[in-house]
């Protein structure tokens, strides 16, 4: 093995533009490993850890670029860091004008004043600093980045409702505001449904299945994983809430969280009381009936919420696209080849749901993410037993892009598993939308295939797809690159759920 | 109030991931993109320097704005 | 204290813009610099004792003792240096500027420059030319000898010369000379032949000995960097007029004296903040090694200060050759300069960058926040006294110069926050 190297002195490119070229080049024949980052210590632990360290990184500091590779020979590495600088070339020059980009907030603001809203999605150690000058400048923030504090996160929330202003997040991946998709979203029409939601995916689940039933949303407001804990108190979905009480075009509200501490939960009802319009709540493993007697509507799944608000925003009664019977025929014709399902999830939330939906029927479930009732993973990498994954947990994620920018984690799980006989059928999701992978089908099948030829194993696979036909993939394309590679479809992660549910039940 | 921000046009400053301003201008949503890097160079002791400046000139400007 | 820092930055550059230096005569540094004296030795950069000097600069510290009859022998001269009986002081304090070791003494004539609007005066002796000279550390027989008919020839015929020729308004000229591929630092050649234009007449009218005019021009014309002993100067004096802007943290100036670089502020009145010299790195003329060279020194370094030097870079894209690089390179030295300044100059225009002004007003806050230092562009002298240039190349000041400064900053004017 060969190690060459390139430094950049100066040089910046964001996280995700440089691990999917570093993840795009290694799969070049004859590399082994690429390690293209910003010489930070997590970078130096990881060229350490796969022996790439060289002492010419020693006076590097966070502002320089390393490029590294490991392959075969001399040759093919320096030919590999040839193709990581010319795909970085042309990444400058995509996003060029004659003018040099702004590289500040402040600089940004220069240039459009105009701005009422700032996309964050910085590494977390400064991501509050660049959302507090936002919110001080009387700008809205969508705060994608993770790693902020929740000190830092009550400061400011505090800050965004005394300036009536929006703090989406910390962790918020997805938000439609105002028709905007901003991050990981789905384009879906505008109709009168409010949604707040303190998870990413189940937004995108719930306002994609809404559109796909004729519905459509006035706002989508992710508020960040923590905010309905006992410490954040619930302060942005109260504010998001009360503006949709408020706001003329919304007339049915639904919340989407996990259940919210105790001493939230009684101001959060106390609010939600007052709002004057349905709302449709759905507390991810909370006792509906004690939801229903505090009198709202308790949502018993993703695909429910946004069946019941539907009902409600219309006066009309929706129909689950796939009937309960139309599962059951798919089922029925269907066949496990092993014992134990595997479920390789891109979406946390939909992980969670499978997980929650089928606990009480097939027992030990583990997972990297266990919900209550299921079991931890002894080892994230080795699937054993039942077995439902999030691959776009922290484990998974370090140093590589999320599997919904970035499938190659995703695809390699995906051999590994059709090449165990243990595994008798694989349930996946598809999440598309902006922000997305434009082929996540078509990645997935391309491994699907080939872990089929090599194993020559094919055990029962599944997919649900998020999304709706108005996204930047193309949804019925994306629907027959699966069905031709003998996948079974379904339009939701519930109904993809029902169906290794029933699959289930025949094999026992 | 937060109710008047709805329904007005989104314009948004976009710092860190690329593909989330290039997908919002596909949309033709007024973005633009900063090629951000850390204040300071990462130095903390700077940033906190230069906070403090900052913090001062909000005040500064508060002040002028008031009378 | 209510102070607009984005007001009084504004207010230190309209300052700078509006300052007109005009070439006025030429005086004798006792007579003309404030608070020369005979044992005084004006010197480039911050302050700084003889233990801490390098090479060149000892070397030069020799040469003037020397020239000044202070001294008899180099022997002699370095003894005397060493003692509390010769002073040193640098010209920044002085109202002048010293290119390379930068040495100014009682003796020496010097540029004196006004200023059309306040009537405030620069300095600078002139430039003696390349090779074995006092700026690069020369202290041979040779160098006096230059000195002397420098001292009792060339100023006297300009001296004479100057109130005979047009007014000659430094900052017009200097604009000229940036349409013309000169940065005026490193490529005075334009503006050399601008400056020869202007005084030849005036000089032929004077009634000196012909063969005395014809040295005086063919000296000018020899040398291409005449000018830069007064673009430095000029530069200087425009940087002036923000000193000392309450507020303001607009640097006024840059220098290195061979051992430190040193960096003023606007609004921390007389305060020097300084740090290592760096090692100019670019291209070394044949048989030299990054081992000859001599840390970063000379107040040239006024020229970027004020938007020229290598913040014109994208003007004189004929200084590549030296420092290495394409073109394009130049060009995005200015383009990245822009990001550090608070404004741009009105009358240094760059011609193939749509005559965009020069980036003027160098923020030190911006400084900090972006981690972006003030691209120089300069000559490498060789760490032994008296060898000469080899080569010439791309510095920057040492980050701590800033952070120091930014540290007082905030000590002075934000206690509270």
């Amino acid at each position: 093995m060969v190690i060459s190297h390139l430094i950049k002195k100066q040089t910046y490119f964001d996280s995700v533009t440089l691990m999917l070229i570093g993840s795009q080049v290694k799969k070049l024949p004859g590399i082994d490993s690429t390690v293209v980052g910003m010489c930070t210590d997590y970078n130096i632990d990881s060229l350490k850890r796969l022996d790439m360290y060289q002492s010419a990184f020693d006076s590097l500091t966070p502002n320089d670029l390393i490029i590294c590779i490991k392959a075969a020979d001399k040759q093919t590495a320096d030919a590999g860091i040839a193709e990581v600088e010319k795909r970085l070339a042309s990444r400058k020059q995509t996003s060029g004008s004659a003018e040099l980009p702004p590289s500040s907030q402040e600089e940004a603001a220069s240039r459009l004043p105009e701005a009422n809203m700032v996309v964050i999605s910085v590494p977390g150690e400064y991501a509050a600093r660049e959302a507090e000058q936002a919110l001080n400048n009387g700008r809205h923030v969508m705060l994608f980045s993770d790693n902020v504090s929740i000190e830092e996160e009550l400061r400011l929330k505090t800050l965004g409702v005394s300036k009536e202003l929006l703090v989406m997040g910390p962790d918020c991946g997805t938000a439609i505001i105002n028709g905007t998709p901003l991050a990981f979203a789905n384009a879906v029409r505008s109709g009168n449904i409010g949604v707040v939601a303190a998870s990413g995916t189940g937004l995108q689940e719930v306002t994609s299945t809404i559109h796909r039933l004729g519905g459509g949303i006035t706002q989508a407001i992710g508020v960040g994983g923590r905010d309905l804990s006992e410490k954040i108190g619930g302060k942005m979905t109260l504010l998001a809430t009360r503006a949709l009480a408020e706001d003329p075009a919304t007339k049915v509200i639904i919340m989407l969280s996990k259940p919210p501490a105790e001493s939230v939960l009684k101001t959060l009802y106390a609010e939600l009381k007052n709002v004057g319009k349905k709302i449709v709540i759905y507390f991810i493993g909370a006792d509906p009936k004690a939801i229903e007697a505090q009198g709202f509507i308790a949502a018993h799944n993703l695909e429910d919420a946004a069946i019941k608000a539907c009902d409600l925003s219309t006066g009309k009664k929706h129909n689950s696209e796939m009937s309960e019977e139309q599962i059951k025929a798919v089922a029925a014709s269907s066949k496990m080849t092993g014992k134990h399902l595997r479920g390789l999830y891109s979406g946390g939330t939909l992980c969670d749901e499978a997980q929650r939906l089928l606990q009480p029927v097939i027992g030990e479930i583990s997972s990297n993410t266990p919900i209550k009732g299921c079991k931890e993973m002894p080892d994230v990498y080795k699937s054993t037993g039942h077995c439902i994954i999030d691959l776009g947990d922290d484990n998974f994620t370090r140093g590589k892009a999320h599997p919904m920018i970035d499938p190659a984690y995703r695809a390699e799980r995906m051999l590994q598993e059709i090449a165990d006989p243990d595994a008798g059928l694989i349930i996946f999701d598809v999440v598309l939308g902006y922000g997305s992978h434009l082929d996540m089908a078509g990645e997935m099948v391309a491994a699907i295939e080939e872990g089929r030829k090599k194993s020559g194993r094919k055990p029962l696979l599944a997919a649900c797809i998020c999304g709706t036909r108005e996204d930047p993939q193309n949804y019925a394309q994306q629907q027959k690159i699966l069905e031709d590679a003998g996948i079974k479809v379904f339009p939701t992660n519930v109904a993809m759920v029902s169906f290794a549910r029933h699959c289930l039940e025949r094999n026992k | 109030m937060l109710k008047d921000f709805f329904g007005k046009k989104v314009k948004v400053i976009n710092l860190g991931i690329a593909s989330f301003a290039e997908d919002l201008r596909k949309q033709g949503v007024e973005t633009i993109h900063t090629d951000w890097r850390p204040p300071a160079g990462g130095n903390k002791k700077i940033q906190a320097l230069l906070d403090r400046v900052a913090s001062w000139q909000s005040k500064v400007k508060s002040a002028k704005g008031a009378r | 204290m209510l102070i607009d820092i984005q007001q009084a930055n504004a207010n230190a550059i309209a300052a700078i813009q509006a300052s007109q230096p005009v070439l006025k005569g030429i005086g004798t540094a006792l007579e003309v610099v404030p608070g020369m004296k005979k044992n005084l030795i004006l010197h480039a950069g911050p302050p700084i004792t003889w233990e801490k000097m390098s090479g060149p600069l000892r070397g030069a510290v020799i040469g003037a003792l020397i020239y000044e009859g202070l001294a008899k022998t180099p022997e002699e001269a370095e003894k005397l240096a060493a003692t509390d009986k010769i002073e040193y002081s640098p010209w920044h304090e002085h109202d002048g500027v010293g290119p390379m070791a930068g040495v100014g003494t009682a003796t020496m004539p010097v540029w004196i420059l006004e200023d059309q609007k306040s009537g405030r005066k620069t300095f600078c002796t002139l430039n003696e030319g390349l090779g074995k000279v006092l700026r690069y550390g020369a202290y041979s027989e040779e160098v006096i000898t230059r000195l002397k008919w420098m001292e009792t020839v060339l100023a006297p015929v300009l001296k004479a010369a100057i109130p005979l020729a047009p007014e000659i308004n430094l900052k017009n000229m200097i604009a000229q000379a940036l349409q013309m591929g000169d940065e005026v630092h490193n490529r005075n050649k334009a503006a050399t032949s601008l400056l020869i234009r202007e005084l030849a007449p005036a000089i032929v009218k004077t009634s000196f000995p012909e063969a005395d005019k014809a040295r005086v021009l063919e000296f000018m014309h020899s040398n291409d960097h005449f000018f830069l002993n007064l673009s430095m100067p000029a530069a200087k004096m425009m940087l002036q007029a923000a000193e000392w802007i309450e507020g303001s943290t607009i640097v006024t100036t840059m220098c290195r004296n061979g051992t430190e670089f040193g960096i003023r502020i606007a609004g921390l009145k007389d305060r020097w903040f300084t740090g290592q010299a760096q090692i100019v790195k670019g291209l070394l003329f044949p048989g030299f090694s990054e081992e000859d060279c001599n840390p970063d020194i000379g107040d040239s370094a006024i020229t970027e200060t004020c938007g020229l030097g290598g913040f014109s870079m994208a003007a004189a894209p004929a200084i590549v050759k030296f420092v290495g690089g394409t073109v394009n390179d130049a060009m995005n030295f200015t383009r990245k300069m822009y990001e550090i300044t608070d404004g741009e100059s009105q009358a240094f225009q760059i011609p193939n960058m749509e005559f965009r002004g020069s980036p003027l007003g160098i923020n030190l806050l911006k400084v900090c926040e972006k981690n972006l230092l003030p691209q120089i562009n300069t000559g490498i002298a060789h760490k032994k006294a008296g060898v000469g240039q080899v080569g010439a190349g791309l510095v920057n000041p040492p980050l701590k110069c800033f952070e120091d400064a930014l540290e007082a900053y905030v000590e002075k004017y934000c206690k509270d926050e």
